[in-house]
């Protein structure tokens, strides 16, 4: 197949309907609007349905319907209209749901601004939601690699049946890179047995439910999630590493910050300063054993976690170095993108300064 | 022997949780008696919301969702949208589609949603202990109403059927009452009626069912039935506030 160039945000939607997703919900909200304008303009193509929802919460719970009713169904939508789906996410992780959703992300809180940010690394990793849920977080740093995460959001969604979100941010969404459709190789799904499609006389009622008013049973059925999520832990972390052999300098960096992270380490070869880089694709789960490790090694001094908000994800940093050795943080944030020489400059510095 | 009267199969034949004397009773049966006069059942996919009847999934013998609080017509929207050749309903209380579900409710109205809104007024919140909705009654007492509902501090009530009446979408919207036997007769009749109309894709239908809730108004079920006609109906006068079949 031949590359095409376009838009993050255009080439998601195209993924999504490769992996068969017919039935969009949105509600306007920049930096992601080349989504639901690429689904309406689609979806009526390959028969399928995009809806412009009254609101994000109304579409969340579009998803919510379509999902039960047994379909491939997605939302998109950026940081503040994620917040607003929150409780319709934490109901499709309640009733067992497979479900897609895209957040590209812009700074905030509140109004924030419009311009890329990774400033919901918390509301995307801890549930964001209430309630004991997670839910699968994958974090693409090229178009390319949006369009195969995106396919494969559906399928994990279906294999896990859990609301997986597809995060990137207004920079992955507005950039325009050659992207190849067809590269991503489908997984097994089972089949929707549970859907509540009308039993045609032949079964019992199918029930889309999240309520347990007996705390036994939901319990029990909090217990069965956090079991799945042990397995998505074991079987789907992944992530990406550069040049971590021997490394001083050890970077946690995501998404787009990643790629400006890529620069950096060529500056610290220039430089003498071997610098590596752990890639988290999966965010939740979080590749900690991969930073573990590459942390551990005597050569690292520091791990630097590197991202666009005031540090979130350094959490998770460490939590996975726990304590071995020193976790440094550096980040611009509200929508303000460094340049490598700023990020390289701080964790030289950081590390203590150059030999 | 003839069987001149049988429980129908489409509610499940276990005890409801419902306060004695509450009409949501009748309405279940009225709504599970059409879809099986219809043939429908095996087509049917149903959503419950959030207040009394919060465990409707669980009375209904058809494919059930179970809705956040108000989103039951976005819910709705999202199966018949994926599933068109089945019959979708909601079953809503006064708090669940008239305040937190306001937005989902005329949207759906005004996309001519082609859904079945079964809409229960009974003016109170019953399943959090009877407070104030936004269909309780000027002075109506209620328990964050104490001093009846002061129309000055938190305005006038919602009429539904009319307001979503002033839309140009939906195909059928009417007000009944369920407090006694021939209202409850016509009640049937409208109900099967917006079942009937969702099976032509006409599209959009709700019926209002005035109701009672004997706990939370402090009164006998009997007192209820009349308080329905003393109070209730006065305000929420009965009848078609939209028919595009009969235009």
């Amino acid at each position: 197949m031949t590359k095409q160039l376009m838009k993050g945000n255009e080439a998601i939607a195209e993924a999504a309907i490769q992996a068969d997703c017919r039935h969009f919900f949105g509600y306007p909200i920049t930096p992601q609007n080349q989504i639901p304008e690429y689904m309406s303009k689609r979806m009526p193509k390959v028969g399928g349905c995009f809806l412009q929802a009254e609101s994000e919460i109304a579409a969340i719970n579009m998803v919510y319907g379509a999902a039960g009713a047994g379909v491939r169904v997605m939302t998109s939508s950026s940081s503040p209209g994620i917040a607003l789906k929150q409780e319709g996410i934490s109901y499709i992780a309640g009733a067992r749901l497979p479900a897609v959703i895209v957040n590209i992300v812009r700074g905030g809180p509140g109004l924030g601004g419009i311009q890329p940010a990774q400033s919901d690394y918390f509301q995307s990793t801890r549930g964001g939601g209430h309630g004991d849920y997670r839910t699968l977080v994958l974090a693409p740093s090229s178009v390319q690699e949006a369009v195969e995460l995106t396919q494969e959001a559906f399928d994990l969604a279906d294999i896990y049946r859990m609301p997986v979100m597809v995060l990137g941010d207004g920079m992955l969404g507005q950039m325009m890179e050659p992207v190849e459709f067809g590269t991503y190789k489908r997984r097994e799904v089972p089949t929707k047995e549970w859907a509540s499609t009308g039993t045609d006389d032949k079964r019992e009622p199918n029930i889309i439910n999240s309520l347990y008013i007996d705390p036994d049973d939901l319990e029990k059925e909090n217990l069965d999630m956090l079991k799945t999520y042990d397995e998505i832990t074991e079987k789907e972390t992944r992530s990406e590493t550069t040049n971590v052999d021997n490394c001083e300098i050890l970077i946690v960096a995501y998404g787009t910050t990643a790629r400006i992270v890529k620069n950096v380490i060529k500056m610290g070869e220039k430089n003498g300063v071997k610098i590596g880089l752990v890639r988290p694709i999966t965010l939740w789960p979080f590749p900690s054993e991969e930073v573990a490790k590459y942390a551990s090694q005597e050569s690292t001094k520091i791990v630097v976690s590197v991202e666009l908000s005031t540090g979130q994800m350094v959490d998770d940093v460490k939590i996975a170095v726990n304590g071995v050795k020193p976790v440094g943080f550096y980040g611009r944030t509200g929508g303000v993108v460094p340049l490598p020489e700023e990020i390289y400059e701080n964790v030289v510095e950081l590390a203590g300064g150059t030999k | 022997m003839k069987t001149v009267f049988k429980r129908t199969d489409m509610l499940v034949d276990i005890p409801q949780h419902y306060c004695p004397g509450c009409t949501h009773g009748i309405a279940h049966r009225l709504v599970a008696e059409s879809l099986e006069e219809l043939g429908v059942g095996g087509k049917a996919v149903g959503v419950a919301p959030v207040g009394c009847a919060v465990f409707a999934y669980k009375y209904f013998n058809c494919d059930m969702h179970e809705a956040a609080h108000g989103r039951a017509p976005a819910v709705a929207t999202g199966i018949k949208r994926s599933l068109p050749k089945n019959i979708v309903f909601t079953y809503q209380g006064d708090g669940d589609l008239a305040s937190i579900g306001a937005a989902e409710i005329v949207h759906a109205a005004a996309r001519n949603e082609n859904i079945t809104v079964i809409f229960i007024n009974n003016a109170i919140y019953g399943m959090t202990g009877g407070q104030m909705a936004p269909t309780t009654l000027p002075n109506q007492v209620t328990t964050t109403s104490p001093y009846g509902r002061d129309v000055a501090h938190c305005g006038m009530p919602i009429k539904v059927s009319e307001m979503l009446a002033t839309l140009d979408g939906p195909y059928y919207i009417e007000r009944v009452a369920l407090n006694n036997v021939k209202n409850i007769k016509n009640a049937k009749k409208a109900v099967k009626k917006a079942f009937q109309s969702q099976l032509e894709n006409k599209g959009f239908s709700l019926i209002e069912l005035v109701s009672t809730c004997p706990t939370n108004w402090g009164m006998t079920p009997i007192e209820a039935l009349k308080w329905v006609d003393d109070n209730m109906i006065p305000y929420y006068p009965l009848g078609v506030f939209k028919d595009k079949g009969a235009e």
